[in-house]
Order: structure tokens, then C-alpha cells, then sequence
């Protein structure tokens, strides 16, 4: 028998798995609502902004430009959402992260620039792990408590100026067209191999699914918390170097304001679910995506940007709200 | 007795937890491919001695050896390359992951590349369910599954980590009787083939039905070693009561005056897939008995009556005034009450105390103006304390701390104390020992001679007919039959018209 299931298997295989999949399309379409919304609002405005350019090349490939750095700090927020836990911290620490590199920059060149900046980055991971999993305050109070401390701090350290990036070389690695949607993409590789493919993440799923049960299956989910916090700070403090290298090439501790909200978003479109167990990397690159296209095509259909954000808000709530799994039908 | 052939030995355990000794000095020792029975009332210390051989808890005192040689056990890990594998009472399973992605949750099989190779464990994981003569998909999301299916897959997870130690705690407590059938035959199979088993059980006849030998612990200690052979039922009760009772449970004519309008009245009730054109009656003072197969829709009935599942259609009446059930505050407001089937889950919080959780139900009554009357709080909580032998070393203890068994009775305290109308109880003395069990029996019966309606939900078939005085018998949402309970006459009788075998 030991020889012949995996024969067995194999051939019932095909059929099996076609099955599966148009079953699954069929019940829990509910779960690709975040393609279905992308692919639906994309040919909307194919069709209603042509002639504004909505089409041209270079618009369509504004939209994963401007999307990058959303979801670098997105793919590692995945991760920590997860397992159940937050990160509001991210926005201030893209400010500050652009400034330290900034400042590096100025004192060396590419190489001291990227440290200073990781260097601030693995700084906060660190003590938001440290005060989330062996302190054990809840993420939400730590993270919130963070973001005005480290604001506060990079507006102190610099009267409210902003930092010149003072290396090309950095501007052209973390800034230019081609290296942010070639960030993007590296990032969204390695993170869904990682949630997908690897232990670590799917003991990151396990955590956020059940963490007692995870614990009894031998899982240190302490620790493991930790290190998607220290993760989730250094893809932010990632993303603070491209903020930064992008469009005003300077480093601002304001940089950033809000972003972490755009992050959280971009995640939760994505399908992951915000009580842990469920995460989806691809979901929330195209939930980064998305918002993107959305602001992207009501611009050019000449919105302003309050109005924008209204829609925006809206879209949103519609989005989660037809993903959401009725309840009471159980 | 050979030491040679012990697999475990433990002896002179102790552990206390902040000062209360729950193990003293409990000696234990498991022989290669035996099934043996670990029992003993709630709270008496079953489940901490397993977690310590599991590696859940360090022993304050005491040795343990595998196979002959000294070992101390840190963690779960350590216990799990041990070869000791165990079945959580409460489950250890991820309901977001899949069934083979739970099966090897920690000893994940990895390709050449370092990554994880899900289509081998998917393999595997099938061999192993194959080997244990069930059927599941083991790509099926852990969530989508029922009960029966969790717990064959936390066995097949200690299989596939190669357990030579199987501890299974109360494995059966929630389980439909032809699945309990499905455990067995797997218990004895494993055993044959050279896996000892730990059988930790409240139920005396499946007690005697699978093991060889037992220990029963009291209050934390070893009262009794012997095989089954040489035991009698009342003997193994003793042990385990420390008194001589009839631990068997008695059914009591109570008449019922049905001559007025009935209490409640349930009009072809259809809900979902699960409940489909369900009438009876129910005076007051009677207890109803609801029995069926797992899956036969007893629970979403249940539920649909407390209001939580929508109603497709049908009419509920009470007191002959037809009610509308939109939500569990509907249905408290007209006095029906529901203890579920899932404690841990629907029925407590967990990090609360107990009197907390006992009082939650019931506030409105201890009320003192705007605030709330603290004094008369504990002297209510104390009383279900009491009442239901609860076994905790404070009220103000967080229940979660609480052995199953006791975590249960919460559950029910908490309800029993509401003074409801309809009182609709989900397999209520799943884990309950065999004292409380006859103690719950009594409430049930004060209940109905104060006039209310009791709906009891139970696999136990020795428990339901204990209490009802009539019984439902549903299938595929249903009703298949229904039965006074004299017209029963023995367990058999009911257990082939639960299967639907007609008599
Ligand atoms: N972590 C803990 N902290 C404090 N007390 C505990 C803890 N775990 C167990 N206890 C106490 O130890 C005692 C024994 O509990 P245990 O779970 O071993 O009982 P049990 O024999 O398994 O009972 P049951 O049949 O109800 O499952 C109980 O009184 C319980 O309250
Ligand atoms: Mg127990």
C-alpha cells in the first residue's frame, strides 16, 4: 500500500483537483473579491478614462510605482497580521528611516545611508518585539505609542527640515521607475515563498490561528512574533529608504503620515484576515495595487483629492464587505 | 509486575500550582501495547499528570523513565521525540490550515530546496488515515471539519510523529456513538500493533469495553492499580468517589399534567439543510430528551430556538403566543436558555474568574440601584459552587485554569442560575464525572417540577434516559420518531431508532 498511494493519488489527481478548483470558484469566490474588484474597476476605467490616457503605458505603470512602497511595508505587515498582531508604527518609521539615511548619505554614501537607515529600522523592530511578546503589552498600544515617538523624535532631531538624499547611487537604487516596480516584485516573491513555502510561515499562520494550539505543536510563538515585528520594521524602514529616494529626494520625518493605514488596507483587501490564521501575499500586493488604481483613474477622470479619498473610503468598505463571510450560517 | 515491560514509568510525582497540590506523590506505569484507562473525578488531576509527561508542565518532585532510561521532558518537543504523543482535551489543531498541514504542524516534511513539501505530507498524511481505516480529505481546511474529524486527525498527527505513547483525553466526550465504535476499533488496532495507550474516561462502560488495566487518581492521588479484570463496575466508582454509591444512573417517573396548553409549541420549524419540518410539544414540568445521530441536526434545532440561527420557516409558541426568534436577546427575553455544546468556545470566558463567569447571566437580579450588589454576587456564585461541586480553589480563579470537567459545570451553573423558562441544554455532561453527573440529573429534575421546560441533548444514551420523560428521536433533520420514555425499554431499543433501524 505504501508503494501504491502516491500512484493512486497521482491519477486520481487531475480531475480531482479541476473539481476542487470550480468548487472553490463557485462557493468562495467571496475570497478572490480583490482580483474580481481589480480586474472589474481596471476595464471600467479602460473603458470610461481612454481617452484621458488612462491606458498609455506609462500610466499603467505608474500605478505599481506608485504602489511600491505600500507593498514592501505591506508584504511584512501581512505577515504580522497574520499571526495577530499589528503595526501602526510603520508610517513614522518611514519617516525616520528616509532621514537616517539622509544624514548617511551626507556622512558616507550609499553604503553608510542603507545601514543608518536598516540600523533604525532593526532598532524599533526590536523594541516593539521586545515590549509586544516578552513584556506582553498588546501590539496595538505599543505600536500606536511608537508612531508619535518616533515622530516626534525625527521633527525634534531636525526642526521640522527635511534631509537632502546626498547619493545618486541611492536615489537610482531605491527611487528610479524601474527599481521600485523592480522592488515590488522581489518583495512579493520572496514574501509569498516565505508565508507559503517555508516553516516560518506557516508557523506564522498556525500562531494566528490558534496560538495555544500552535504552542502545543511545538511552535515558540514567542519568539517567532518577534522576529515577524523586528521583519515588519526592517521592510518599513525598507520602504522609508524608498519613500525617500523617490520623487523630492529627501528625507522628512513627516514622510510617511499615514501610511501605515494605507498599509493596513492594502493587507486586509488582500483577504488576510485581521484575527491571524489567514494571509495571502499575492491578495495584498493587489490590494495595494488596487487603492493605487483607484486614485490613479479618478485623478485623471479629474477628481480632487478630498473627493478622491471619500470614494476611496467607500470602495474599501464595499470590498471587505463582500468578502465578508456571513455569519450565522455556520 | 516486569519493569522491563513498562514503556512509562512514572513515580512519586508531585506538582502544586501556586500552593494547591494537585499531584501527591502519584506513581504510574505503562506497559508496551497496553490500553490503559486513566481515571478519576473532575479536577482530581488526570490531565496535569499527562501534561507532565507531555512536557507541558515541569514536576515539582518525582522521576520519570522511557523504556528503562531516566528522561526529563522540557518541552512538548522533547516529550514528542520521546515518542509520546498526545490528544488534547482541548484541541491542539489550527482551524485556518488544512488537514495535512495540521497533521505534520511541526515536523513539516521539506523538500530538497529547504521549502516545504505540501504534496508529500498530503501523501502521507493520507497513508496515515488509510492505515487508521477513515476517510478524510487531507486538504480539507481544518474549520470545515466536525468534532470526530478533529480528533482523528490529532491522532493521526501523533501517528505521523511516530508516537510509541498515545494519550488520549476523554477522547470520546464528544463524539456520536458509531464514531465512538470508529475510536475503538482504531484503539485496539494501535495496541495490537505495539502502541501503548493512556485512556483517560469518565464513562464506566467504555471503560471496561477497551482497556486492560486502570489507575484511578483522587484528589491527587493513586488510589487504585489493578487490571479490569479483576474489578467490578462499583469497584472501579469507589475508587473513584471514595464512597460506596451506585454510580449507575436511574430513570424516575415524574408525571407530567399535559391536560392544559403546552409551554412550548414548535410548528414545522425548518432552518438551513439541518432542520427540516420539526413539530413537538412540550408541557411544563417535562424534560424532553432530543437524541440522533451527530450531524442530525439536535445542535442547529437547539439553536435555532435560542435565536442564533435564522429561521426559514415554521412558528415557535410559547404559552400559546406565537414568538418571533431574531436574536439570543429575543429569545432570553421570553425565558429560553441554552447551554452549548462547544464550552470553551460559546460558553465561557476564559481569562474571567469563575464567579464572573457564573454571575454574567444574571446581573439584572443583583442589581442595587445603578450598581451592582458584590456581596450578594459571592454568595450566589458561592451557592452554584456548592451546589455543583466545583471544584476550584477560589471563586475568583480564572475558569480557564479549571480541569474540564469543572469548566463544564460552569457552563452550567451559569444557566441553571437564570431561572429560564425553556431551558435547552447541548450534551451537558460531556466530561462530567460520574458524581456530578447524577448531581446535574437532580437539577435538571428541580427544574422541571418548578414547572419548566427542560430540552436535553445528549450521545449519552444511559444519561438521556435517565432524565426525560419523553424523547425525540431526530434524523437528517427530522423527526424520526418519538417516544414516551416507559416505551423504551432498554438502551438498545433507543440506539436502533437513532440509526433508524426500525423495531
Ligand atoms: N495551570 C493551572 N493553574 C492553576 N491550577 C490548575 C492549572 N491546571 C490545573 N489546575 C488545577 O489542578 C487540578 C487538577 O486539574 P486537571 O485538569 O489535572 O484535572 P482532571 O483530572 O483532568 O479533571 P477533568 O476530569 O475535569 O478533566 C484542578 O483543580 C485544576 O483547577
Ligand atoms: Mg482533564
Amino acid at each position: 500500500m505504501t508503494d501504491l498511494a502516491p500512484l493512486a493519488a497521482l491519477a486520481g489527481s487531475p480531475p480531482g483537483r479541476l473539481q476542487i478548483l470550480a468548487r472553490r470558484l463557485g462557493t468562495d469566490w467571496r475570497q478572490y473579491v480583490i482580483y474580481i474588484g481589480f480586474v472589474t474597476i481596471f476595464v471600467i476605467f479602460a473603458v470610461t478614462l481612454n481617452d484621458k490616457g488612462f491606458l498609455q503605458t506609462n500610466n499603467l505603470l505608474n500605478i505599481p510605482r506608485q504602489a511600491s512602497s505600500v507593498a514592501v511595508a505591506a508584504v511584512a505587515m501581512t505577515f504580522l497580521i497574520s499571526c495577530a498582531e499589528i503595526d501602526l508604527s510603520v508610517g513614522s518609521l518611514v519617516g525616520l528611516s528616509g532621514l537616517a539615511a539622509a544624514y548617511g548619505s551626507l556622512h558616507g554614501g550609499l553604503i553608510t545611508a542603507i545601514l543608518a537607515a536598516v540600523g533604525v529600522g532593526l532598532l524599533i523592530g526590536v523594541v516593539n518585539g521586545v515590549l509586544v511578546t516578552y513584556v506582553e503589552i498588546p501590539s496595538f498600544l505599543v505600536t500606536l505609542a511608537m508612531l508619535w515617538m518616533i515622530r516626534g523624535f525625527g521633527q525634534w532631531r531636525t526642526d521640522s527640515k527635511a534631509q537632502p538624499i546626498a547619493s545618486e547611487a541611492f536615489r537610482t537604487l531605491f527611487g528610479s521607475n524601474t527599481m521600485r516596480i523592480v522592488w515590488l516584485v522581489v518583495f512579493a516573491v520572496v514574501g509569498a515563498i516565505v508565508l507559503n513555502k517555508t516553516r516560518a510561515g506557516r508557523y506564522v499562520l498556525a500562531t494566528g490561528g490558534n496560538r495555544t494550539a500552535a504552542e502545543f505543536s511545538g511552535i515558540s510563538t514567542r519568539k517567532l512574533k518577534f522576529y515577524v515585528f523586528v521583519g515588519t520594521s526592517l521592510c518599513a524602514a525598507f520602504a522609508g529608504m524608498m519613500v525617500a529616494a523617490n520623487l523630492n529626494n529627501y528625507g522628512k520625518y513627516e514622510n510617511g503620515t499615514g501610511l501605515e493605514l494605507s498599509v493596513i488596507a492594502a493587507v486586509i483587501l488582500g483577504g488576510t484576515s485581521l484575527f491571524g490564521g489567514k494571509g495571502s501575499i499575492a491578495g495584498t500586493i493587489f490590494g495595494a495595487l488596487f487603492v493605487q488604481l483607484i486614485g490613479n483613474g479618478l485623478l485623471l477622470s479629474g477628481l480632487e483629492s478630498s473627493q478622491l479619498d471619500i470614494i476611496k473610503g467607500a470602495i474599501i468598505i464595499v470590498a471587505v464587505a463582500l468578502r465578508r463571510e456571513k455569519s450565522g450560517a455556520r | 509486575m516486569d519493569d522491563l515491560a513498562l514503556a512509562i514509568r512514572m513515580a512519586g510525582i508531585r506538582k502544586s500550582f501556586s500552593g494547591n497540590v494537585v499531584l501527591n506523590e502519584v506513581d504510574f506505569g505503562l506497559r508496551r501495547g497496553e490500553v490503559h484507562v486513566l481515571a478519576g473525578g473532575n479536577g482530581a488531576g488526570k490531565s496535569t499528570l499527562m501534561k507532565i509527561l507531555q512536557g507541558v508542565y515541569s514536576l515539582d518532585a518525582g522521576r520519570i523513565e522511557i523504556d528503562g532510561r531516566d528522561v526529563v521532558l522540557h518541552s512538548i518537543h522533547e516529550a514528542r521525540q520521546a515518542g509520546i504523543g498526545m490528544v488534547f482535551q482541548e484541541f491542539s489543531l489550527i482551524p485556518t490550515l488544512s488537514v495535512a498541514k495540521n497533521v505534520f504542524l511541526g515536523t513539516e516534511r521539506l523538500a530538497r530546496s529547504h521549502l516545504l513539501d505540501d504534496a508529500s505530507s498530503v501523501t502521507r498524511t493520507r497513508e496515515i488515515f488509510a492505515d487508521m481505516g477513515v476517510d478524510i480529505d487531507p486538504n480539507m481546511p481544518m474549520s470545515k471539519l466536525g468534532t470526530a474529524y478533529w480528533q482523528l486527525t490529532e491522532i493521526a498527527k501523533a501517528l505521523a510523529q511516530n508516537a510509541k505513547v498515545l494519550i488520549l483525553d476523554e477522547p470520546t466526550a464528544s463524539l456520536a456513538k458509531h464514531e465512538v465504535e470508529l475510536l475503538f476499533a482504531l484503539v485496539g488496532r494501535l495496541a495490537a500493533s505495539g502502541i501503548s495507550i493512556i485512556y483517560i474516561s469518565h464513562r464506566m462502560d467504555e471503560i471496561f469495553r477497551i482497556a486492560d488495566r486502570i489507575t484511578v487518581l483522587r484528589d491527587g492521588n493513586r488510589v487504585l492499580t489493578a487490571p479490569l479484570s479483576e474489578l467490578s463496575p462499583a469497584d472501579v466508582v469507589e475508587a473513584i468517589v471514595g464512597r460506596k454509591v451506585d454510580g449507575t444512573l436511574q430513570w424516575r417517573e415524574r408525571t407530567v399534567d399535559r391536560s392544559g396548553a403546552p409551554l412550548l409549541e414548535v410548528r414545522a420549524l425548518s432552518a438551513g439543510r439541518r432542520v427540516q419540518d420539526v413539530s413537538f410539544v412540550a408541557h411544563a414540568g417535562e424534560i424532553i430528551g432530543l437524541a440522533g445521530l451527530m450531524g442530525s441536526g439536535r445542535t442547529e434545532l437547539a439553536r435555532c430556538l435560542f435565536g442564533i440561527d435564522p429561521i426559514d420557516s415554521g412558528t415557535v409558541h410559547i404559552h400559546g403566543k406565537q414568538i418571533e426568534l431574531r436574536s439570543s436577546a429575543d429569545a432570553i427575553a421570553v425565558g429560553i436558555a441554552l447551554i452549548p455544546e462547544d464550552r470553551r468556545v460559546q460558553g465561557l470566558v476564559l481569562q474571567h474568574s469563575v464567579r464572573d463567569n457564573l454571575l454574567i447571566t444574571q446581573l439584572k437580579g443583583l442589581r442595587r440601584g445603578p450598581l451592582l450588589n458584590d456581596r450578594k454576587g459571592s454568595a450566589t456564585a458561592a451557592k452554584l459552587i456548592q451546589q455543583l461541586s466545583v471544584k476550584t480553589a477560589s471563586p475568583n480563579l480564572a475558569v480557564g485554569r479549571l480541569s474540564g470537567g469543572n469548566q463544564q459545570k460552569v457552563v452550567i451553573g451559569k444557566w441553571l442560575g437564570t431561572d429560564p423558562e425553556i431551558l435547552i441544554m447541548d450534551e451537558p455532561t460531556a466530561g462530567v464525572d460520574i458524581g456530578t453527573k447524577s448531581e446535574i440529573i437532580e437539577r435538571i429534575r428541580d427544574l422541571a417540577d418548578a414547572g419548566k421546560v427542560v430540552v436535553v441533548i445528549s450521545s449519552e444514551l444511559p444519561e438521556l434516559l435517565a432524565v426525560s420523560d419523553r424523547i425525540v428521536v431526530l434524523r437528517s433533520g427530522s423527526i424520526e420518531r418519538e417516544f414516551e420514555r416507559h416505551e423504551i425499554e432498554n438502551e438498545h431499543t433507543l440506539q436502533l431508532a437513532i440509526q433508524g433501524v426500525s423495531s
